[in-house]
């Protein structure tokens, strides 16, 4: 659906070409949900606004449904912009415009409908996002939740294929936040709408997306399902954006004794009582250390630091792994060292002074 | 002109009450009628040539999608030196032209071509800084659904800015209330004209004092209404 082949952009500045995105290669599939992850001046937003060629490519190439966009101008640009809504952190509603003139900006612009049909297609999308009651309302009588719903409206009026969303929650309470993510959710389901999210929270990425890329001083450092990128999380940048979300679960290892484990378990074995079956049949026990129980968009998850002791802790592991669940050493004792570590092996080091279940 | 001396001291000897027999209402009726036909021709025309100065300013400015920083300077060269002509001195350098165009470098015909050159730089500037203070959000946003450069001007940034333009207009109205008072000491008519013609010139206080008090009101009718426009427009 949309594809960036080693795209780097450099703003022009003072001191010379200012580089904040490089060799940037990215694949967001048809009907996805992708999020992109970062912290503020991460390139997120220059990575986004590349997509609709807000900006454009200092090289490297946008390609948009098969097709090589990066040097579109004109009536094929502004084709192209009508495929592709955005939504913005702030908004960016014309204070001038009630919200059903708002949503409307987009088909006068492309002036394909009469008014009639403009009026009925209005009022269609602020069904959609629950406005039906404030259309003849200004922006500034609206909350920020009733704004952002506005901005939705606004982006799907044209029928795009893509929705891009800058920050679309950052500017909202958790509550509202939990109410917009879901529905762009229900809009990605019902209307098949390929999303890019972009944000800074991690929790945003865990609720609503279903790949993910972390991005770092223009470089793409980690690239995956969520389930993977948020329960495995490779790079520290990533560790620690995941660690933001759930709180330090860290562990001081004095008090643990045997083998230290994290296991983890998705989908349905998240929901099966497979731990006391498995230390029962093989005589072993655990201790649990910490852990985080949730969802990643639909899927259950549980991930737990364990201490296991005792009893054929070697068959335990396997039992384990044979059930579904995901089994990595992270300290302790030999038994299980030579299944090793499935990620994160290579910062095995520094989680033997603490734990941490991220 | 002894005569005069004598009739003002003999005003004002009697007293205020006697001050207003002698005062020629209808004269400061057709006076106040030419200030507001000047002042309406020449603000309309200062919006007809400013207003695309104007957008023209602000879409060649820097930081803009659109940025042409020569082009920009350049404009901006012209006005800052028009602007710096005190109006006065620009009245009487521009005589020759205005001639030229209007046939007279009298009365009302001849004093708005003037007008019009002393204002439209000013006014320019006052739309430039409007169309800045809407929110680059929203250009972007526009841009981004599709809208061309020109509809992102005309549709989005020019409506958001629809109360800096009125005060821009508030403002620019007054300065013309004030020039029309001052081309009045080159004979263009209007109450600056009578103030200059009775007050200064034949000693009647009085009636310079009424033509004033007029200019008072009216500017200060023009910035309460400018002010209730932009306070009914505001929607941010
Ligand atoms: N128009 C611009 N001109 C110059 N530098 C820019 C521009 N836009 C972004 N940058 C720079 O590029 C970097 C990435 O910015 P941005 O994409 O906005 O990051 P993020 O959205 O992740 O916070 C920052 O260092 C920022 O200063
Ligand atoms: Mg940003």
């Amino acid at each position: 659906m949309i594809r960036l082949e080693a795209v780097t952009k450099s703003f022009a500045s003072k001191r010379g070409a200012a580089p904040a995105l490089h060799g940037i290669d990215l694949s967001v599939g048809r009907g996805e949900i992708y999020g992109i992850i970062g912290a503020s001046g991460a390139g997120k937003s220059t990575l986004v606004r590349l997509i609709n060629l807000l900006e454009r490519p200092s090289s490297g190439e946008v390609v948009i449904d098969g097709a090589r966009v990066t040097d579109a101008k004109g009536t094929a640009l502004s084709d192209l912009r009508r495929s592709i809504g955005m939504v913005f952190q702030h908004f960016n509603l014309l204070s001038g415009r009630t919200v059903a003139k708002n949503v409307a900006y987009p088909l006068e612009l492309a002036g394909r409908l009469s008014r009639a049909e403009i009026t009925a297609k209005v009022a269609a999308l602020l069904e959609r996002v629950g406005l039906a009651d404030h259309a003849q309302k200004y922006p500034r009588e609206l909350s920020g939740g009733q704004k952002q719903r506005v901005g939705i409206a606004r982006a799907l009026a044209n029928d795009p294929k893509v929705l891009l969303c800058d920050e679309a929650t950052s500017a909202l309470d958790p509550q509202t936040t939990g109410q917009v993510l879901d529905l762009l959710q229900e809009i990605n389901r019902e209307l098949g709408v390929t999303i890019v999210m972009i944000t800074h929270e991690m929790e945003v990425i865990r609720r609503a997306c279903d790949r993910v890329a972390v991005l770092e001083k223009g470089r793409v450092v980690e690239e995956g399902p969520v389930t993977t990128v948020f329960l495995h999380p490779a790079h520290p940048v990533t560790r620690a954006l995941v660690r933001e979300a759930e709180g330090d679960n860290a562990v001081p290892a004095t008090q643990a004794t045997g083998q230290l484990l994290r296991l983890t378990l998705t989908g349905a074995t998240a929901h099966q009582p497979i731990l006391g079956r498995i230390a029962r049949d093989f005589g072993s026990d655990f201790a649990i250390l910490g852990g985080r129980v949730g969802h990643i968009r639909t899927t259950p998850y549980a991930q737990f630091a364990v201490a296991l002791s005792g009893g054929n802790g070697g068959a335990a592991v396997a039992a384990l792994r044979a059930s579904g669940v995901t089994v990595e050493l992270i300290g302790g004792g030999p038994t299980v060292a030579e299944h090793g570590a499935e990620r994160g092996a290579e910062h095995g080091g520094e989680r033997e002074r603490h734990l941490h279940v991220v | 002109m002894a005569q005069s001396v004598a009739q003002n001291m003999a005003a004002n000897a009697k007293g205020i009450s006697m001050w207003f027999d002698r005062i020629n209402w209808a004269d400061i009726g057709t006076a106040l009628g030419q200030t507001l036909t000047m002042v309406g021709i020449s603000l309309s025309l200062t919006i007809l040539i400013g207003l695309p100065l104007g957008i023209l300013l602000f879409v060649t400015g820097k930081g803009q999608p659109f940025a042409r920083p020569i082009g920009y300077g350049a404009l901006s060269f012209v006005l800052n030196i028009i602007r710096s002509v005190p109006f006065i001195i620009l009245l009487i350098v521009l005589m020759p032209v205005t001639v030229l165009i209007t046939g007279t470098s009298l009365g009302i015909r001849g004093v708005i071509f003037p007008l019009v050159v002393g204002t439209s730089p000013f006014f320019a500037r006052l739309v430039e800084t409007a169309l800045r203070e809407v929110d680059r959000g929203v250009i972007e946003a526009s841009l981004a659904m599709g809208a061309s450069p020109a509809q992102t001007i005309f549709r989005a940034v020019l409506p958001e800015a629809l109360p800096g333009l009125i005060a821009a207009v508030t403002v620019t109205a007054i300065v013309l209330v004030d020039y029309t008072a001052m081309s009045g000491a080159i004979g263009g008519g209007g109450l600056g004209d009578l103030a200059i013609r009775y007050g200064y010139h034949r000693f009647q206080t009085e009636i310079m004092l009424i033509c004033v008090v007029v200019l008072i009101l009216l500017v200060q009718l023009i910035q309460a209404s400018g002010n209730s426009l932009v306070t009914r427009f505001t929607r941010r």
